[in-house]
């Protein structure tokens, strides 16, 4: 098999055994790019000189006998609104189309202490909001189990890339769905952390008090790895939690045995596709058959949390992206006056959804409507959070769908936002709250994959890479690639 | 009608945004079936009820106020549209 289809935990193995080394890892990534990126187009940028040289860094750290870390030598993708000093990050937007940061994200440095290797800056949905990737302002990314799908979003670059194997794991945000989503769509692994368990220094911001940066890797263990890898405390993100990260390789066993799971029937909304529903409830007996003990729960703000998460996002939004202004960084169009010029870089600039949300945003904070809308939302906001609070007094985890439906055909919503807004209706409750959550494959429907979503108490990652171990190893989903390719 | 075409062009100022006629007339159509979307908020009693903005039980995070190194002049001005003798140049602000 080539390298490249392998998990981060098997190639480790190997470099360590000395059956292969980082930079013949490091190639087979690029030979499989080459290969397949005009079909998914999940780049926007690579960065092949950097990674070739950090594979090669860790082939001379093996040669002289030194430790490395379970990362080390092992290729994955940035989504490209995560600073790395020195490589244009775009966020998939006009504005800053030329911007290179002079600074690393956290994250970024976390993985260079592991010595991981960085292939490239995947594509998403302009600064994140979207849920297909055809917001990008470059280009659109293909699922690669089917082409003319989207991958979901907004990271659906890192998605497609892991799944196309052009990619050994990847990181993603997620600020209402967009690492779980892509994730389910692409028939990969994707896990949101608790709020704050992820620095964000260096992330590009979206709407900061639920944006947080997660894996999206092949199979469970992988997950636990990249998550290890950039959790923790960081003095430079205010919002980021001090409390030690624990070893979550010691959360993969593979039984469920005891463990409370709990069902929150509010999430199986209107339209869902029957065939997701049907898997998720086969998942959940194949829970309870593995020794879990499983309970309905009453979630009864569910149906509010779409409209209160699509207030909170743009509020914070318009704000956050007041900062391009056509000043110190990022594109500038011409005008006489100061207005003249802020409005002609700001038009030019952002693409057609991000307008819309900083419009809306705008809206829901100016003067007369602020406590219809955008306080209101945080009340309600209030009640979600208290829901799951009494979930989780009765249960360890609830089990949900991650989308109503696989992933749709590409074009079918582009002109209808609030029909792209409804795909989030599984997965914004989570960053409401604040919890932690996974994604995994659980099925397949006309060839498509089918997300699985287990929701943690704050904190609670373990316990979720324990619940989704136990189900994926049960299983064989994980061993699936996606069929681009392989003909 | 939640948003007028009025409500739109002053939303687009506040916003530093550029709308054409035709732009004006899609957001107020497409910003209209968004917030009647978000009109069943209305449905939920929130009497007593505190807003949360952010969900971590932290407040006020400090830091020592002590000097550190921050970007270099030439760092921090590497990606400006338009600089002039180690100054962000802008068009001008002032009459006169």
């Amino acid at each position: 098999m080539e390298l490249n289809k392998l998990t981060a935990h098997e190639l480790h193995g190997r470099l360590t055994a000395k059956e292969v080394s980082a930079a013949e890892i490091t190639a087979a990534v690029f030979a499989r790019i080459d290969a397949v990126e005009d079909k998914v187009r999940a780049y926007i940028t690579q960065t092949r000189d950097q990674a070739l040289a950090q594979a090669r860094a860790v082939d001379d750290k093996i040669k002289r006998g030194e430790a490395v870390a379970p990362l080390a030598g092992i290729p994955g993708a940035l989504k490209d609104n995560m600073c790395v000093k020195g490589v244009r990050t775009t966020c998939a937007s006009q504005i800053l189309a030329n911007f290179v940061p002079p600074y690393d994200a956290a994250v970024v440095e976390k993985l260079a202490a592991q010595n991981a290797v960085v292939v490239g800056k995947a594509n998403l949905d302009e600064f994140a909001m979207g849920s297909s990737c055809e917001n990008s302002s470059f280009f659109a990314t293909r699922n690669p189990w089917d082409t003319a799908a989207v991958p979901g979003g907004s990271s659906g670059g890192s998605a497609a890339a892991v799944a196309a194997a052009e990619a050994v794991w990847a990181l993603g945000s997620d600020t209402g769905g967009s690492i779980r989503q892509p994730a389910a769509y692409c028939g990969v692994v994707g896990l949101k952390p608790t709020y704050g368990r992820v620095s964000r220094y260096g992330l590009v911001a979206y709407a900061s008090s639920l944006d947080q940066i997660g894996p999206i890797t092949r199979d469970v263990a992988d997950c636990a790895l990249v998550l290890g890898a950039i959790a923790g405390h960081d003095g430079r993100d205010s919002t980021s939690v001090d409390a030690p990260v624990p070893d979550y390789a010691k959360a993969l066993i593979p039984d469920v045995k005891g463990l409370k799971i709990g069902l929150p029937k509010e999430y199986f909304v209107a339209g869902m596709d029957p065939a997701v529903e049907k898997a998720v409830y086969a998942a959940i007996d194949q829970l309870k058959a593995l020794g879990a003990e499983y309970k309905e729960v009453a979630m009864p703000h569910t149906e509010y949390a779409l409209a209160a998460y699509y207030l909170v996002a743009t509020a914070e939004a318009s704000s956050n992206l007041a900062r391009y202004d056509g000043v110190g960084f990022g594109h500038r169009g011409e005008g006489n006056d100061i207005i003249a010029m802020y409005k002609r870089s700001r038009t030019e600039g952002f693409g057609e959804e991000v307008r819309r949300r900083i419009m809306l945003g705008t809206y829901a904070l100016s003067s007369g409507y602020y406590d219809a809308y955008y306080l209101k939302a945080l009340k309600v906001r209030t009640l979600i959070k208290q829901d799951f609070d009494k979930a989780f007094g009765e249960v360890d985890v609830l089990v949900a769908p991650i989308a109503p439906t696989t992933a749709f055909k590409v074009g079918e919503k582009m002109d209808d936002p609030l029909a792209m807004y409804l795909q989030d209706v599984c997965t914004v409750p989570i960053n409401l709250a604040g919890l932690p959550a996974i994604s995994l494959p659980c099925g397949f429907a006309a060839g498509l994959p089918i997300g699985l979503q287990i929701i943690g108490r704050p904190l609670g990652e373990e316990t979720i890479l324990r619940a989704a171990y136990a189900f994926e190893q049960a299983n064989d989903y994980h061993r699936r690639l996606a069929p681009l390719g392989e003909v | 009608m939640k948003i007028t075409r009025k409500d739109v062009e002053h939303v687009a100022l506040l916003s530093r945004l550029e709308l054409g006629e035709s732009d004006v007339a899609k957001f107020t159509g497409q910003l209209n079936a968004i917030l009647d979307y978000i009109d069943v908020l209305s449905k939920v009693d929130t009497a007593g009820v505190e807003p949360t903005a952010h969900v971590l039980p932290l407040k006020n995070v400090m830091r020592a106020d002590e000097p550190r190194p921050s970007l270099p002049r030439e760092l921090a001005l590497a990606n400006a549209p338009e600089q002039e003798d180690g100054y962000f140049k802008v068009p001008r602000i002032l009459e006169g």
